[in-house]
């Protein structure tokens, strides 16, 4: 059993105090959730820890054949090869050899920890949080860990053009586990939660009245919640700080400006060809920054989406098909859209594919002809740069957060497995612990207990997709 | 039960790619640096001759005769044409639409007598996807979901017919103990109680149908002395006379039933929680039938049980989702099934959603990465479905004598980066995509 030292208990203290006193930012600005003034688990005082011998895939440079790696305070200190750096005095030594090291990994899509945002009352809810329903005690967290993944945007799901706001957040999983969810959220430099908006065309968003019921209707119901957050911002603009002309706050409209203004990054979940040039169009219109999400047919208009410099965050499925608009998803979809010149990451969906399995994902699209490098970079640092965190965590840099997975092996492997995955410095995952085998292997408490909820699917007896 | 296809059918109509081989073609003859034959050992540099369909040697290359005209494929890999043991393939289509999806009728909890051949199709995309990557012969038909849903075939992934692609109709009765059976409301079943109530009242029907048609068909003479109808109405003996005249009604239902008593048919149960299957072994003890226990999350759980009931497991695919029924699912249950010496084979079986198939070659080498031998591995998706599904004659290795079904690879087929660069079915290339 894990043990629960009295720390947590002051964490979760210091963050609610944190939260009171910049209550005041939350009600004049936007995008304030539970600040707090710093990580509440990041480490502070333990000595630097220096792995030798190793592998190092640093994604920002070339591999590393005999590589150091140093953390100190829960950031990197130094990386590269032996000779060119110098281990601090005081540093634990980890002789690393037959190891591969990479970043932790970064999955810009996943439902861990529950997916409930926007309910069935309409299909536009951009006010509401995935942050007020994620549980931390999910397992789906530890098994994340197991497949070496550090950082996660938690997701609400596709069911609704717009089904909330999303969360980054570091698996802050050690010794002890998060009590509560302020404990594992990604702070901006204001100490703010930091996420995405969620978003959603094609036949999932789709649906009954209130919910539009086709592609034409889902556009312009999109547009005209985004005008209306235009004229709302430019109330905002005009009282000029006089609180007597500002106009009454509205959750969901403020939400929309954060995304109009470079605050918010969309989340877009797409799959067909013209689906896709929607987004875009909507995207230039309204100038929100925008992260293509699945993308299932991107390498049809793989050209567009380059000259519209959006990103593409895809899925990878074992095989194509479940619905219509999935019937063409081929294992060369990133291949095509990176030599198209788009930026691509890989995400799990988890539940959709395992996260211990993320690495898989590139694995197969190495298989079907992308280039190594670029699909190594996709479990990485292509996802930070897409969750707006690129600065901070996604490659073995110097200053970056120390987040990183230790493998026995090339990651592209399927018989490598992730051994160790350290989350700013601190071991939270070790292959050599009972408890963390039971995550990383399966069995009686590794499992969810119940199927999460998912917008367009009910499990085989209840009719299977919609 | 096994249908060969007339090779001089084939012959006379032409049937060359898809179909089944035929008489005349030209000698197949594949080399590969590394030759898996699932039952004998490894053989590197190997040479298969292929002719009529059939494999006619195998052996070191050099060793063995190339026959004139024989057409040569080279590989890094080859192995016996993979065989999926449960899946819901040319049933639920691509789309996952109702028009495509045949492999679950809800008009009611029973129903033994739909056959897997009114609705397979085989030219359903999906077929194709899977036999691309190395799978040679399915285990398909009706899903889980419905107390018993329907039969299951075994075919080739190949055919535009279901009649040339069959290799065995109505190998089996699906049957499911789960939450997935159940309904809502006052519909039944409603409980895992009544799911067994309801199974065992069928076969009960059953076997009274059976002796019935049995009575009429050997009427047993009535001794004289007989006390049996002392105690009967005075015209007892008459109104039984005028029962016997009566013709028996067919009844579809329970004559498919029956094919599970008389174990011409298995009846392959979906059961993943532990309950379930020992639910499952209960049934095939009290009514003496075979059973395969199809999916079984909870196996791990369960060794011992499994082991003494004798039964094999048709195991859920290693990357089935961990939650629901299979929250306690572990990667692990393959090598622990091997290690008790239960025959098992590693499935791709059925999903509502995404993806819509899944592939066995990728299920086994997630089995491998997790504990089960390389060797086990591969005969986890060759000659152990064979085995379990009693096919073993044709296909599941690539010996002489058996069907010319073989996947070639560019490398270690279990490997992520590993190509599937041909698929050979009955002697004939009917894949040569690279995938």
């Amino acid at each position: 059993m894990r043990k629960h030292p009295l720390n947590t208990r002051r964490d979760f203290l210091t963050t609610a105090t944190a939260a009171l006193s910049v209550s005041a930012v939350a009600q004049s600005g936007f995008a304030r959730q539970s600040p707090s003034s710093s990580d509440p688990n990041s480490v502070k005082k333990s000595r630097p820890i220096a792995w030798v011998n190793a592998t190092l895939l640093p994604v920002d440079k070339p591999q590393i054949q005999n590589g150091v790696i140093v953390s100190s305070a829960g950031k990197i200190l130094a990386v590269g090869e032996a000779k060119s750096v110098t281990i601090p005095g005081d540093a634990t030594v980890v002789d690393a050899k037959g190891k591969w090291i990479m970043p932790g990994l970064v999955c810009t899509h996943s439902h861990i920890g529950g997916m409930g945002a926007a309910d069935g009352s309409s299909p536009i809810q951009p006010g509401v949080r995935i942050l007020d329903s994620i549980n931390v005690r999910d397992s789906g967290f530890r098994r994340a860990l197991a497949g070496g993944l550090t950082t996660i945007n938690i997701m609400p799901g596709s069911g609704h053009l717009i089904s909330g706001q999303t969360v980054y957040c570091k698996l802050r999983y050690f010794e002890s586990s998060p009590r509560v969810v302020d404990e594992i959220l990604i702070r901006d430099k204001d100490g703010a939660s930091m996420g995405g908006l969620k978003m959603a065309n094609g036949t999932n968003s789709q649906g009954d009245s209130p919910f539009p019921g086709t592609r034409g209707k889902s556009a312009y119901l999109v547009r005209e919640q985004y005008l209306k957050a235009r004229e709302y911002q430019a109330k905002i603009v005009a009282a000029k700080g006089d609180a007597t002309k500002l106009p009454p706050r509205d959750l969901h409209l403020e939400t929309l400006v954060e995304a109009m203004q470079g605050k918010r990054i969309v989340h877009h979940h797409t799959h067909r060809h013209d689906d896709i040039m929607t987004v875009i169009r909507l995207s230039q219109e309204f100038g929100f920054q925008t992260v293509l999400h699945h993308v299932s047919e991107g390498w049809k208009v793989a050209k567009e989406i380059a000259e519209a410099k959006l990103p593409c965050s895809i899925i990878v499925l074992d095989s194509p098909g479940g619905k219509l608009e999935a019937k063409d998803m081929t294992f060369s979809n990133g291949r095509v859209l990176d030599e198209a010149g788009v930026k691509v990451a890989f995400h799990t969906d988890d539940w959709i594919t395992d996260s211990r399995l993320f690495m898989r994902s590139a694995a197969l699209a190495v298989r079907a002809g992308m280039n190594r490098d670029k699909a190594i970079a996709g479990l990485t640092l292509a996802g930070a740069e897409m969750l707006g965190l690129g600065e901070r965590l996604g490659s073995l840099t110097v200053g970056k957060d120390a987040d990183i997975a230790i493998l026995n092996g090339d990651p592209l492997s399927v018989y490598s497995r992730v051994v160790e995955t350290w989350v700013e410095g601190q071991k939270a995952f070790d292959l050599n612990n009972t408890q963390d085998q039971l995550y990383a292997e399966g069995g009686v408490k590794a499992g969810s207990d119940i199927d999460p909820f998912l917008c367009c699917f009910a499990p085989a007896w209840q009719g299977g997709a919609k | 039960m096994i249908h060969f296809k007339s090779k001089l059918l084939n012959a006379l109509f032409g049937l060359s790619l898809c179909g089944p081989y035929a008489l005349g073609d030209p000698p197949l003859v594949v080399q590969a640096k590394r030759v898996l034959t699932a039952t004998g050992s490894v053989i590197e540099n190997g040479t298969i001759v292929c002719i009529d369909g059939k494999i006619k040697a195998i052996g070191k290359t050099g060793e063995v005769a190339i026959p004139e005209n024989a057409k040569v494929l080279k590989s890094e890999v080859a192995m016996p044409g993979l065989i999926d043991v449960r899946t819901c393939a040319g049933l639920s289509g691509i789309l996952n639409v109702e028009h495509d999806s045949d492999h679950i009728e809800r008009s009611s909890p029973l129903q033994p007598e739909l056959r897997a051949i009114d609705a397979y199709n085989p030219r359903e995309e999906l077929v194709e996807y899977i036999r691309s990557f190395g799978v040679t012969t399915i285990h398909t038909g009706h899903a889980p979901g419905e107390l018993m849903s329907g039969q299951t075939l075994i075919a080739k992934t190949i055919g535009n017919t279901i009649e040339e692609a069959l290799m065995v109709d109505g190998r089996a009765i699906a049957a499911t103990l789960a939450e997935a059976s159940s309904k809502s409301g006052k519909a039944s079943p409603g409980t895992r109680g009544k799911q067994m109530a309801m199974l065992r009242s069928l076969f009960i029907e059953a076997q009274e149908y059976q002796a019935k048609r049995l009575a009429k068909a050997n009427p047993k003479p009535v001794p004289a002395d007989s006390k049996e109808f002392e105690n009967k109405g005075t015209d007892s003996k008459e109104s039984d006379k005028k029962k016997e005249d009566e013709p028996i009604v067919r009844n579809l239902r329970l004559e498919s039933v029956d094919e599970v008593l008389s174990g011409k048919k298995a009846l392959l149960i979906t059961a993943d929680r532990a309950q379930d299957i020992a639910s499952a072994i209960r049934l095939a003890e009290e009514f003496k039938i075979k059973i395969w226990l199809d999916s079984a999350a909870d196996s791990h759980l369960m060794i011992d049980q499994i082991k003494a009931a004798g039964l094999s497991v048709l195991l859920h695919p290693s990357m089935a989702r961990a939650s629901g029924e299979k929250e306690n699912h572990s990667f692990q249950s393959a090598s622990k099934l091997k290690a008790a010496g239960i025959p098992f084979a590693i499935q791709g079986g059925f999903e509502a959603y995404v993806p819509k198939v899944r592939v066995v070659l990728f299920e086994a080498a997630i089995a491998a990465a997790h504990g089960l031998e390389y060797q086990a591995a591969i005969e986890s998706i060759t000659i152990s479905p064979a085995r379990i599904l009693g096919i073993q004659d044709r296909v599941g290795s690539l010996e002489v004598g058996k069907d010319a079904d073989i996947a070639l690879y560019d490398g270690d087929p279990l490997e992520y980066t590993t190509h599937c660069i041909g698929v050979v079915i009955n002697g004939n290339v009917v894949s040569s995509v690279v995938r």
